[in-house]
């Protein structure tokens, strides 16, 4: 067969060719590298975000009156050291079993049935604060055979953000489980755990979330994470 | 498989360079508000690769068509407005929430704190909702925003956009943002749009579809999101593996 018509790279190539990435080898029907879609990027939800996202039961992740429901209150505060009063927080946790239900998830049986562990809260002045009602999550599978500290997984979510910010809320009173977190030992210091260290209140625990560090008051920014 | 091995999934990380920066100095609400610190990063486990699995009892079929609220016809040009949530892998996310938010025909919100000088429509609140079907196909009828000024800088204009929120099915997949029509002559000068990095931007405009346009009735105009997917490579263990 001739193949004079063909390219010295095409006529040459045969099995042994090394597969370089970004070189698909002909035929094939393999991708050398990964078939990725670019992701949608993300942008600031604005200052009008209550018209579309306001729930009537947004901050009750169970419903009033639930046994041991606690209040998750705090305020979001920027770098004067100000109330935000157009941020939005969205709280995402294990019921206190330390269980989620997802398809994801181990299976097992649920206790809580009217728990939802997705809250939703608006810091609307004049409250401006958020406050979410639920349960105190359970300590949750570290998938290295530990556990983690009970911990709430947070995004914040404001005009002058131009992508959410994520943090999580653990509690003080759960000290010796703190003391093994190793996501909390992976921080440098005490004062940047603290920030993330809600403190018991009169109806549940406080924390507030700081956007950036406010010298002047000394306040330090809540540390927030990668995700 | 072991029992006490845990295997989740583990979501795609974008490159800094194509996500949307929190400082963005040309946007000015960023200077007290986008945090400074460096980000920690944090490892993707049970609380962070699941989500809420939200059911269609959030959504009513009327919650998909924003031009007939209030007993009456919104004012605008009416569009559809329709399109898939994938995920990077090219998946579909079926039944997932979507919730839209838009100003009026007049580049008006129906909020207290929007005070600019167009018009309210009585017929239009701007809000909108549905889940996406099993193809994770989703649609909305509305009218095209108008654009409005704002106070970002002199003679800023926002662009005609609309916001949307979605959940995914983790909390890594979480995205709120906003989308925007083909052609805009305001970009140029909008900082929101500018802060997307220029090689995602294109991800940020929904495009013209005539085949979607009905007749004597609407535009159509699709836009797709993707949402993160799989950090696996997918054909790498399965090629790798027939060797043996």
């Amino acid at each position: 067969m001739t193949v004079d018509h063909l390219s010295a790279q095409v006529r040459d190539a045969d099995e042994g060719n090394d597969r370089r990435p970004g070189t698909p080898r002909r035929g094939s029907g393999f991708l050398d590298e990964p078939f990725r879609l670019s992701l949608t990027p993300s942008a600031t939800v604005g200052p009008y975000l209550a018209i579309g996202l306001t729930w009537a039961d947004g901050p009750y992740a169970v419903a009033e009156g639930t046994e041991g429901a606690i209040w998750l209150r705090g305020r979001v505060l920027d770098g004067h050291g100000d109330v935000v009063p157009d941020a939005m927080v969205e709280t995402w946790q294990a019921d206190p079993d330390g269980r989620f239900d997802h398809p994801d998830a181990p299976a097992g049986e649920r206790r809580f049935p009217g728990f939802r562990g997705l809250g939703r809260s608006l810091t609307v002045v004049p409250a401006g604060e958020y406050g979410v009602l639920t349960l105190k999550p359970g300590r949750v599978d570290d998938g290295k055979g530990g556990l983690q500290a009970p911990h709430v997984d947070v995004s914040v979510f404001a005009r002058g953000l131009l992508d959410r910010v994520v943090t999580r809320i653990y509690f003080a009173d759960e000290a010796e489980a703190n003391a093994q977190d190793d996501v909390l030992l992976s921080l440098p210091d005490d004062e940047s755990r603290r920030t993330l260290i809600a403190q018991p209140s009169a109806d549940g625990y406080v924390l507030d979330i700081h956007l950036q560090d406010c010298a002047d008051q000394g306040l330090r920014e809540t540390v927030f994470f990668a995700v | 498989m072991s029992d006490s091995a845990l295997v989740l999934p583990q979501y795609f990380r974008e490159l800094p360079d194509r996500r949307t920066p929190l400082d963005y100095p040309g946007y000015k609400s960023t200077a007290l508000r986008a945090p400074l610190r460096t980000p920690v990063d944090l490892p993707q486990r049970l609380t962070e690769v699941t989500g809420p699995v939200l059911g269609e009892d959030r959504v009513t079929a009327a919650d998909a068509d924003l031009t007939l609220r209030m007993g009456g016809e919104a004012l605008g040009q009416r569009i559809n407005l329709f399109g898939r949530v994938l995920d990077s892998d090219g998946r579909p996310v079926p039944d997932t929430l979507v919730e839209i938010w838009q100003a009026n025909a007049a580049g008006r919100y129906r909020h207290v704190g929007d005070s600019w000088p167009a018009p309210l429509d009585p017929h239009f609140d701007g809000l909108g909702r549905t889940m996406t079907d099993s193809l994770g196909r989703y649609e909305f009828t509305t009218v095209q925003p108008g654009s409005y000024p704002w106070g970002n800088h002199h003679n800023a204009w926002r662009p005609a956009h609309i916001h949307f929120s979605l959940f995914g099915r983790a909390f890594t997949q979480r995205l709120v943002t906003q989308m925007y029509f083909p052609g805009d002559p305001l970009f140029w000068q909008d900082p929101i749009f500018n802060a997307i990095p220029p090689s995602a931007r294109h991800r940020a405009i929904a495009t013209f579809e005539l085949d979607r346009t009905q007749d004597n009735w609407a535009l159509g105009y699709q836009w797709d999101i993707v949402l993160r997917g799989s950090e696996q490579t997918p054909f790498e263990t399965e090629d790798d593996g027939d060797v043996a």
